[in-house]
């Protein structure tokens, strides 16, 4: 098979102004993935399944990750203007200093697909696609028109992470049942409480039912159905 | 009904299921099949709208069995989701242990010795015929032959079981393999008793084949019943026994090589029309195949050990990457991604199962065809709910 560097050049001169992007994976397993832009991804799927020398006709595997907000904690080198008596004058010096700085890196939802070729017998091509963010923008296009099997599959990632594919023809929840709110893969993803079957009402239980008749309450649970309208 | 409401817009050009248009007069009639149904291999719900007898249009319930298996599996330590892969596909646990081990080991580079890699052969073969054996014992049960043909299949069960039994401690929940080889040695009174095994095994074939292969009623009702083209079933994702009856040559062993598979001669067997009477033949087929390579491996199988000396078990902490591993497990392409953040257990651990994805297309076989045809077009798939709905 061709590399990941010689696949993306292809899919450069099939799909112009494509803007794929290189992962490299530091893995020994060495699988690179190749970033698409989710406005061109449907089009740059037809084109690897369609290519003659690539040929990527079966999609195996479809499955979303999630990575919540990340805090980032840098140090930063900042010349500070610091007064200062110098020889009994008093003068404004700049010092060097270094400095903690939190930054939160956004958090997003990823989609990673393994391609292989069952004509040429070649693969997996690992291809992934982000969203804007975890929390309103989570549109992905969908690939069920060129790989049928993204169908169910596509629904789970739906299902489990509350990525939206924009396009499917059906999309449901698979596998939890329809009136569920919530995403349960996502990370930060709490369970609900079942303090009501507890056997004692000690302190330990008693804490926790409050804090889950807050929570139902409205604060902090996402509401699908507002998501996805 | 809910039923109706869903999927109504098809897309041209979509590769959707072609829409049936009602002929009779008068209400379609919308039956739940499910999910306590005795066809549906466990706790599973179609939801059928009929013209009569006739198929229109059929949507698959899933999740009735659902645990979330992956997010289980990500709060846990590598090894210690070992045993819940036995859980998966309860038929196959070997395979799920051989698929899990294998994508760990290419996500740490981790060499499996040459003794180990023969015992998970022979295992995993073991493992594909009494897999296909009860498969079709049940198919054949749902036609309506209750009983002899699936005690006949579960007989020679019985006995590889006990193999497994005498040799990881239990029949089922094997919880065998390791990253980096198995857990104990094999004794040498064990592959004589698997040696035994295997030599009754192509008698039990035949006198199965003499059974069913020939029997007229088992060519009425699966003969040119639930065709699967084979642009479809690649486009589908379609795996296993259910792609190779539709007559494309993929066989997981054959193309990617894993373990020791290029040192065993075998052959890859193919159907011709994509129907249910294929996937039967082409199960017994692959059993035949299956031992003719357990022969081999029991005749080759070297000394040494079955661990690697490198391996690591405590503190077992992947760097920071990626990998996909993937075998031909009896039901079709059973594969393993997982992510590592550096940390003990893994940052995304994702199973893909074979089973769902074949159900993909369960629709397109079954629309059009009779009520008594879905039972039989659903049990020639094969699957284990416990994959389906992880």
């Amino acid at each position: 098979m061709k590399t990941v560097e010689e696949i993306k050049a292809a899919i450069e001169a099939g799909v112009p102004g494509a803007g794929v992007e290189v992962v490299p994976n530091p893995s020994v397993s060495a699988q690179h993935s190749l970033r698409l832009k989710p406005e061109r991804a449907v089009e740059i799927a037809t084109f690897l399944r369609d290519d003659a020398e690539l040929g990527f006709d079966f999609l195996s595997n479809l499955t979303g990750v999630d990575w919540p907000d990340k805090e980032i904690a840098e140090k930063v080198k900042v010349t500070r203007q610091v007064v200062k008596t110098v020889d009994g004058v008093e003068q404004t010096v700049e010092e060097a200093a270094e400095e903690t700085r939190k930054r939160i890196e956004p958090g997003y939802l990823e989609v990673v697909y393994h391609l292989y070729s069952v004509a040429l017998r070649h693969g997996p091509l690992v291809l992934r696609m982000r969203t804007a963010n975890r929390t309103d923008e989570v549109e992905l296009p969908s690939l069920t028109a060129v790989w049928r099997s993204a169908e169910f599959q596509e629904r789970e990632v739906f299902d489990l992470y509350g990525v939206v594919f924009t396009g499917h023809p059906d999309l449901r929840r698979l596998l939890m049942w329809d009136g569920f709110k919530d995403h349960p893969m996502r990370r930060d993803y709490v369970e609900p409480d079942d303090f009501e079957y507890e056997p004692t009402a000690h302190d330990e239980v008693l804490k926790r039912a409050t804090a889950h008749k807050d929570r139902e309450q409205g604060s902090g649970v996402r509401d699908q159905e507002a998501a996805t309208e | 009904m809910r039923l109706m409401e869903t999927n109504t817009e098809r897309v041209e050009g979509w590769n959707r299921p072609p829409v049936i248009e009602p002929d009779g007069e008068g209400e379609l009639l919308e039956v739940a099949m499910g999910p306590h149904h005795p066809s549906t291999h466990g706790v599973f719900r179609m939801d059928l709208a009929l013209d009569g007898e006739r198929v229109i249009r059929l949507k698959p319930v899933f999740g009735y069995l659902h645990r979330n298996h992956e997010k289980i599996a990500e709060g846990v330590s590598y090894l210690a989701s070992m045993p819940y892969t036995d859980r998966l596909d309860y038929i196959c646990s070997l395979t799920n242990n051989w698929a899990y081990a294998l994508a760990v080991e290419k996500l740490v580079g981790q060499e499996v010795p040459e003794r180990a890699e023969y015992i998970r052969v022979i295992l995993g073969e073991l493992t594909r015929v009494q897999n296909h054996a009860s498969s079709i014992g049940f198919l054949i049960q749902e036609m309506g032959a209750s009983g002899t043909p699936l005690m006949y299949a579960f007989r020679e069960r019985e006995k590889i079981l006990d193999l497994f039994e005498s040799l990881t401690g239990s029949r089922m929940m094997c919880n065998y393999m390791r990253f980096g080889g198995c857990r104990v040695d094999v004794s040498a009174a064990w592959l004589d008793a698997a040696r035994k095994v295997v030599a009754g095994l192509p008698g039990f074939v035949d006198e199965f084949e003499a059974l069913l292969s020939g029997n007229e009623i088992l060519m009425a009702r699966c003969q040119g019943v639930g065709v699967l083209r084979p642009e479809l079933a690649v486009n589908a994702g379609v795996t296993g026994p259910m792609l190779r009856a539709s007559g494309v040559n993929y066989d997981i062993r054959k193309v990617d090589r894993y373990g020791i598979y290029e040192r065993f001669k075998f052959r890859v067997p193919l159907g011709d029309h994509g129907d249910i009477f294929d996937r039967y033949m082409l199960r017994v087929l692959e059993m035949r195949e299956s031992i003719t390579i357990l022969e081999q491996a029991l005749k080759e199988i070297p000394g040494g050990p079955v661990m690697d000396s490198k391996a690591k078990i405590r503190g077992f902490r992947p760097k920071v990457g990626e990998a996909y591993g993937r075998i031909e497990a009896p039901k079709g392409e059973l594969g393993f991604y997982l992510i590592s953040d550096g940390s003990p257990n893994p940052y995304r651990y994702r199973v893909r199962p074979p089973s769902l994805i074949n159900l993909t297309i369960l629709e397109d076989m079954c629309l059009g065809h009779n009520v008594a045809d879905v039972v039989l077009i659903f049990g020639s798939v094969d699957i284990v709910l416990g994959e389906v709905d992880r």
